[in-house]
């Protein structure tokens, strides 16, 4: 039987694949934030607002995916014995930089997440990424593992900073300002009146964060046994046949 | 033939100095391009926060220019023990007020640094929080951008030591229960403020 299907098709399905396999494993199925549990330090103290938390993920989220490729390209020229030292060089020199960029053009926000730019430095998924994916793998799969990685933990900040905000304040978005300047006060929204007052202080401070991710982490692993039963059911059930034609 | 040890060894040595030569080239690149702007977001901050501790249209002058060194037994009785300035504020030449640098060193987190605007008959016109460690949602409505309690010091010119202190404490101030600390702190500095201008209401006001 003929078909219009060449290798260089196979191929680029096959990579297609990888790179989805790539984005999922980072954004959901080896999540750094509640799956790997990496980088716990930044997650549970800057997730007390949205705008925070998805600030400080895009951060890390950047220097990942630039620190990912930079091992990537250099990964032939770095001997073994000395590739911790040249990967957190790497990465203290591309996190500084990310810190004086803030400072320079997101000088509201940097006053906010202040020492935690500097800290990226030794959030374990940026090494762990670049010690276990990039030192093996190319330039753009490498890039996108960092990136996929580092959005995958946004998404955790995101998650975690509209909970804490949302049940703390009965805002969301408050603090758009110090991204998008004056115009971003108009993005805050109250969910409860601005008039009441409203706290829920154990939202707010560090028990909230440790609640809140933990229930993540259940919705999460609850979510993912839901699927994989679904998943088996449908792989027990028999074929469906056509029905026999009713006899004459 | 594989490498000696010996070669190895320099080649690591080499190969990481040539990292560090380019790290720092990148980070002195970074610097050069963006200190300029890092520098007038600073300034351009501490302006804004200085004015905001003044009544709107009441200085038409650059208070970061209009600053003064205080002497520093002066910052010592304001709590800070790394030195202190004033701004003076003026209108169209006229000097329409003053804002001191000050410090609470006893708030819950530790150091809570202020600055506190005075019109010229030494009411307070504006409180400010530059940076403090208090217990975020329990201890930072010391913090305008937090909550409205510093508002109670508007137009405060209490001609006693005794006044400045929270109504816990016999004074007239209201702190919130259970993170009094830090509303005392607060309070506490700015009366060492207001004493400080009696003292020096004179001299303050012949300042260039």
């Amino acid at each position: 039987m003929l078909t219009n299907s060449s290798p260089a098709d196979g191929s680029a399905n096959a990579d297609k694949a990888r790179w989805r396999k790539i984005a999922a494993d980072g954004l959901w199925k080896q999540n750094p934030g509640v799956v790997q549990l990496l980088g716990l330090c930044p997650v549970l103290a800057i997730s007390s607002t949205v705008v925070n938390g998805v600030s400080l993920g895009l951060a890390t989220a950047l220097v990942t995916a630039l620190s990912g490729a930079t091992v990537a390209a250099l990964r032939h020229f770095i001997p073994n014995e000395i590739r911790n030292p040249v990967f957190i060089m790497i990465i203290a020199a591309l996190v500084t930089c990310v810190d004086m960029a803030t400072n320079a053009y997101l000088h509201g926000l940097y006053g906010v997440l202040g020492i935690f730019i500097p800290l990226i430095t030794t959030n374990c998924i940026v090494l762990a990424r670049a010690e276990a994916f990039a030192s093996k793998n190319p330039v753009r799969e490498s890039a996108l593992d960092g990136l996929a990685m580092g959005l995958g933990l946004t998404l955790v900040l995101a998650v975690l900073g509209a909970l804490r905000e949302l049940i703390g304040r009965g805002t969301l978005f408050s603090g758009a300002e110090l991204v998008f300047g004056d115009a971003g006060r108009a993005l805050t929204i109250h969910v409860v009146p601005a008039e009441l007052n409203y706290q829920f202080l154990i939202a707010l401070l560090p028990p909230g964060a440790f609640l809140g991710l933990g229930f993540l982490i259940a919705a999460k692993n609850a979510f993912d046994a839901k699927s994989k039963h679904r998943a088996l059911l449908r792989l027990a059930e028999p074929p469906a046949h056509p029905k026999p034609e009713a006899a004459r | 033939m594989s490498e000696s040890p010996q070669a190895q060894a320099r080649r690591s040595a080499f190969t990481l100095f040539a990292f560090a030569v380019v790290c720092t080239a990148v980070l002195g690149a970074t610097h050069a391009l963006t200190a300029g702007r890092v520098k007038a977001n600073e300034a351009a901050a501490r302006r804004a926060l200085i004015g905001q501790t003044l009544p709107a249209g009441s200085f038409d002058n650059d208070l970061v220019a209009e600053a003064h060194p205080l002497s520093a037994q002066d910052a010592e009785s304001l709590g800070r023990d790394d030195g202190a300035r004033v701004y003076v504020a003026r209108l169209a030449g006229k000097t329409t007020g003053y804002v001191f640098e000050a410090a609470a060193r006893n708030g819950y987190g530790g150091r809570i640094e202020l600055l506190v605007g005075l019109s010229t008959d030494g009411a307070v016109s504006g409180v400010r929080v530059v940076s403090h460690k208090e217990t975020p949602g329990l201890g930072d409505y010391i913090d305008s951008d937090k909550s409205a309690w510093p508002g109670q010091f508007l137009g405060r010119r209490d001609e006693t030591d005794k006044a400045w202190k929270v109504k816990k404490d016999g004074g007239h101030f209201d702190a919130p229960a259970g993170a009094t600390i830090s509303a005392r702190a607060v309070t506490g500095a700015l009366g060492r403020v207001a004493h400080y201008w009696r003292e020096h209401a004179t001299q303050l006001k012949t300042l260039p």
